[in-house]
């Protein structure tokens, strides 16, 4: 099976987030930079399904230089090559224009499978994978937790809401994108890292790849999240603020 | 263009709350904008969530049938609203943020070379559309720009359903074109992977634990403080991903919602998947090293330090005031 596995590299989890002065975005300089989360999960999944029919894994990513770093650490997790698209000014497209970016790397590829995950930890739109299915022409599935390949195509287990899941039947071609929590995520070996440098890493410039079309959604500007409620912050040792919320809690919310 | 085009989801449960929050959220743009406002569902012109409806009644509501559309599918849904929405032509199509919108939505808005506006908490003039980004931890401003449709979806309890009034409307059915081999997907039925045998929805206290515990070697600690408290155990969800707990103790938008009068965050961030899952809790409180975390937005009383410290502390702490 050839498997394009399409990937972000998105703010590290625990960084800190400090909006910028003009309220437009946030501050990127001192950043720590990571593989989205649920991409990971897409990547594993393609890793296994090579490791069980055979085939190819490319991984697709777009954005500035940067994202370079993230591209090597899913070669050196055992992707065969990747596809770079090199593009300064992502956060001007809209989801439709960086899925149409990334579609237009994926048709010479003509794949059998393309994988994603189910959103990305940064802006949350959930929605890149749903719109390549689109521009691709191809059946798609979402919130996906296993893949397993049949005669007719795959047999693919989508997460529902509460609780519930479903198994869904298609053919391939197809665009799947990825729950997370499905596979054990691996790590990269030293041996990984080695090979990773000798992979085969194609940039391309996002101009190359068709012209941008103007946004159909646009961001006005963040903000800090208001609070919802008032929250006392206590504060004091450990063992000080501990005896306060058990004291608080007891004549004051009254819940102990 | 004309108005606001509001889309009810068949619920599991056939609880009509997140349509009518929709229609809510709906209500609130038509009087924004000066448009009016009509509903659709898929299934039979007497279906009863029309008849649910609330508030300022809708002008119009759309039943949309078809044989193929009794099952859910992605292909299906995009053929019959792609097909609705180009004969009705509205300004505004707003949806609930549900799994099954976020799994054909955006391949529906592509159709028309527009993008979804999702998970939006709220709506002000202009209209300007508020969303979240980073897990919660920026609130976004967002604008539809140009003459398209403009599609959203509106987050899960972030418009309050308005009190019943009843409102009669005209029903029209829509039948569309769906030929079966248009339908690519073939679903099973949906399944549960075992009797759930928890259910922290009847829990009085709850001790949530996330990332921030680091690893299972560490739950037994916050077994103890869940213990002195009479309180059940709850994650969120990367804790049963990692099979640290089982999924059946997860609470959020793929887990479980619980509303105990005392629910207890230990080491969780507060990312919306988690919130909405919680956020009804009477008393909740917040053990976090990031003071920034957005589980604070939705705590009454936070504790900002190191949880390896505070979470013993507090066990002896509960012992000794029960004595």
């Amino acid at each position: 099976m050839k498997i394009v596995v399409a990937i972000k590299q998105v703010p590290d989890r625990d960084a800190p987030v400090r909006i910028e002065a003009n309220a437009k975005w946030i501050e990127e300089r001192e950043l720590q930079w990571a593989m989205n989360e649920p991409d990971a999960y897409a990547l594993e999944e393609a890793l296994q399904l090579k490791e069980k029919h055979g085939g190819e894994v490319i991984v697709l990513s777009a954005g500035p230089e940067r994202v370079g770093s993230t591209i090597r650490e899913a070669l050196a997790k055992g992707a065969d090559r990747a596809i770079h698209i090199l593009s300064d000014d992502l956060g001007a497209r809209d989801a439709l224009g960086v899925a149409r970016l990334l579609a237009a790397a994926i048709k010479p590829e003509n794949p059998d499978l393309v994988l994603t995950g189910l959103q990305s930890e940064d802006l949350g739109l959930g929605q890149t994978g749903v719109i390549l299915a689109e521009l691709l022409g191809l059946p798609h599935a979402t919130l996906i937790l296993h893949v397993e390949k049949t005669e007719a195509g795959l047999k693919v287990k989508r997460e529902l809401e509460e609780g519930w899941y479903q198994f869904i039947e298609m053919p391939l071609p197809a665009v799947l994108t990825m729950q997370s929590g499905g596979n054990k995520l691996r790590y990269a070996t030293l041996m990984g890292i080695k090979r990773a440098k000798t992979k085969e890493l194609r940039a391309v410039n996002a101009a190359e790849l068709g012209a941008e079309a103007a946004p159909t959604v646009t961001l006005q500007q963040i903000s800090a999240p208001k609070k919802q409620k008032s929250t006392q912050i206590l504060g004091g040792s450990a063992k000080e603020a501990a005896a306060v919320l058990v004291e608080k809690l007891k004549t004051e919310a009254r819940v102990l | 263009m004309s108005g606001v085009l509001v889309v009810e989801e068949a619920r599991r449960d056939g609880s009509a709350r997140i349509f009518q929050e929709t229609l809510a959220a709906g209500c609130k743009l038509a009087s924004l904008t000066g448009l009016g406002l009509e509903a659709a569902a898929i299934g039979e012109p007497n279906k009863n969530i029309f008849l649910q409806i609330s508030g300022p009644p809708p002008r119009a509501g759309h039943a949309i049938r078809h044989p193929l559309l009794e099952t859910y599918t992605a292909d299906g849904y995009v053929l019959a609203f792609e097909q609705l929405i180009r004969k009705l032509q509205p300004q505004y199509i707003l949806f609930p943020h549900s799994y099954q919108v976020r799994d054909f939505v955006p391949r529906l808005a592509a159709k028309f070379g527009q993008v979804l506006v999702g998970d939006v908490t709220a709506i002000a003039e202009g209209p300007l559309f508020e969303r979240q980004l980073f897990q919660g931890r920026v609130n976004a401003t967002v604008r539809h720009e140009g003459e398209g449709p403009c599609f959203v979806s509106i987050q899960n309890g972030a418009f309050r359903a308005d009190a019943a009034s009843g409102g009669v409307m005209n029903i029209e059915e829509f039948n569309p074109e769906i030929a079966p081999e248009q339908i690519r997907t073939k679903p099973g039925e949906p399944f549960r992977e075992s009797a759930q045998t928890v259910d922290l929805g009847s829990a009085q206290r709850i001790v949530g634990v996330g990332r921030g515990i680091k690893g299972a070697e560490n739950l037994p600690l916050m077994e103890a403080l869940a213990g002195a408290l009479g309180a059940e155990m709850a994650a969120s969800r990367p804790i049963c991903d990692n099979g640290w707990m089982p999924m059946e103790r997860q609470v959020g938008s793929s887990g479980q919602t619980v509303a105990p009068k005392l629910y207890l965050a230990v080491g969780i961030s507060g990312a919306i998947q988690h919130l909405v899952g919680m956020k009804g809790s009477q008393c909740i409180v917040a053990i976090n090293k990031d003071p920034d975390a957005p589980i604070f937005e939705v705590a009454d009383y936070g504790i900002v330090g190191d949880l390896f410290e505070v979470v013993p502390a507090l066990t002896e702490a509960v012992k000794a005031a029960k004595g």
